[in-house]
């Protein structure tokens, strides 16, 4: 199963500099499939998610171009060659 | 695109540090304190509500504890004055999955006199982290986060922040915080334990004005030389301490408002503390639109205002409780910044004033430091974070 993460630039850094990093694990959700970039870049981890396994809440996790807020959170499914993006949502000041 | 600039301290000149809503600041002088030149600003973007200088066993080391809206908040650290920061990953301030708490702000960061290798920071929601390598890696004081009294804590207008950390000078078992709103606490035991030290201390906006625990505690300062004797601006009051908080006192003699959020001592006079009361929590502005510090100089026995320089008409400022500070030069620097943007520096304890700046992002917190040593080093000391390019 092969996910591929689309990264802001801040989080580029942490990432070894990439803007995308594909996941090749036995991810059936969205949340598995985070726990396997975790894995491969622990420094995200900690930016994306607060230490009580929560996405972020000025965060926004789209797979393809659905974000998994409507479609089940961390459970949402995931498929081979599915394509998840994390985005910072519109917020600030 | 941000262009942010940089500093080069050399040994002896003066630095300080401005965490504001949007980003830090550095601001250099040679110890004269005429001239100074402005570096940043660092983390665009990012509020900075807690910086410090580690100048123990020889580093120039400057933290900051950087807070994006979307990232969440980290410590990072230079060697460089700015040029290059620890991204912080592995000096991330974390809580542990068991307490089901997130980091939601880092509030303060402090280091022991008596103990190079230790910091702390206090955070919300309220709790204290330890480093015992420099800043290097962080964990939850748990003596206090386990105290019966936490679940009780009720987050102030700010958050529910530990928001002063004051480790004994000379005796790595004893230590101060303040939380608010929760009161001031003090271990003996180097962390295993923590009792309440607010006696006296009121809580006007409870029924019991005098509770147990439940004071909105707002700023604590003590003088190295004296530890046992410690100044407190409160939600409402001012105090004094002769006994490390065993009894609080209301010296709120002189004073406008005893309400107010900043406080700072003097580096070589422990009788004589800088306030900026402000008229009350309902209107959180300098009284009558006139911008004064008041300045003991009888250990709040008497407070005197200090106004030549400082705007005196239609000045509606709030000074935030970490945004006023000293250097410690002998003729003690005085600083502060507003949650207009305005940074102020006096050269000589308040006598005069002048503005360092206007037009920053609101001003969060103000740090100054004199660099000492031989200037600045990267990599000298205790493993820290690596650096990286920002």
């Amino acid at each position: 199963m092969r996910v591929t993460f689309v990264l802001p630039g801040p989080l580029h850094a942490l990432a070894g500099g990439r803007a995308e990093v594909v996941v090749d694990s036995a991810a059936a959700t969205v949340g598995q499939a985070l726990a396997a970039l975790w894995d491969a870049h622990p420094a995200l981890r900690g930016r994306v998610m607060t230490e009580d396994g929560r996405v972020r809440p000025h965060v926004n996790v789209f797979v393809g171009h659905r974000s998994v807020r409507f479609t089940g959170g961390l459970d949402t499914a995931v498929s081979d060659g599915a394509e998840v993006a994390i985005l910072p949502a519109v917020s600030g000041g | 695109m941000v262009d942010i600039r940089n500093i080069s301290p050399r040994a002896g000149d003066v630095v300080l540090m401005v965490g504001t809503s949007k980003g830090a600041f550095l601001f250099r002088s040679s110890a004269t304190r005429t001239t100074w030149e402005r570096g940043g600003p660092h983390f665009p973007g990012h509020a900075v509500y807690a910086m410090a200088y580690d100048g123990r066993a020889g580093r120039h080391c400057l933290w900051a504890a950087p807070e994006s809206t979307h990232w969440g908040s980290v410590m990072r650290s230079s060697d460089d004055f700015g040029r290059t920061w620890s991204e912080g990953e592995e000096g991330n301030v974390r809580f542990p999955a068991d307490t089901g708490k997130s980091l939601q702000r880092i509030w303060q960061i402090a280091g022991r006199d008596d103990d190079p290798s230790t910091m702390y920071c206090g955070v919300e929601p309220a709790a204290l982290f330890e480093s015992r390598d420099a800043g290097a890696t962080w964990s939850l004081n748990r003596g206090l986060f386990d105290h019966p009294h936490r679940p009780r804590w009720e987050p102030g207008g700010g958050g529910l922040c530990l928001h002063t950390v004051l480790p004994h000078p000379a005796d790595p078992r004893k230590m101060h915080v303040a939380i608010s709103t929760g009161g001031v606490y003090r271990t003996d035991d180097g962390g295993r334990s923590w009792r309440t030290a607010h006696q006296g201390v009121r809580a006007q906006f409870l029924p019991d004005p005098h509770p147990e625990f439940g004071q909105c505690v707002h700023k604590v300062v003590r003088h190295r030389d004296r530890p046992d004797v410690m100044f407190l601006q409160n939600h409402w009051g001012l105090y004094r301490t002769d006994d490390a908080g065993e009894s609080w006192k209301d010296v709120a003699t002189g004073v406008p408002s005893d309400f107010g959020f900043a406080m700072a001592i003097h580096p070589h006079d422990p009788e004589t503390v800088f306030i900026v009361p402000l008229e009350a929590d309902t209107f959180r502005c300098v009284p009558e639109g006139r911008l004064r510090v008041y300045r003991t100089e009888d250990g709040a026995r008497s407070w005197q205002p200090l106004t030549r320089g400082l705007p005196q008409k239609d000045a509606f400022e709030t000074v935030l409780r970490d945004a006023l500070c000293t250097d410690t030069l002998p003729g003690a620097g005085v600083y502060f910044g507003t949650r207009s943007g305005k940074l102020f520096a006096s050269p000589d304890g308040g006598g005069r004033w002048r503005a360092l700046a206007e037009g920053l992002p609101p001003v969060l917190c103000v740090r100054a430091v004199v660099v000492g040593g031989s200037g600045p080093a990267a990599g000298r000391g205790t493993a820290r974070p690596r650096a990286r390019k920002p």
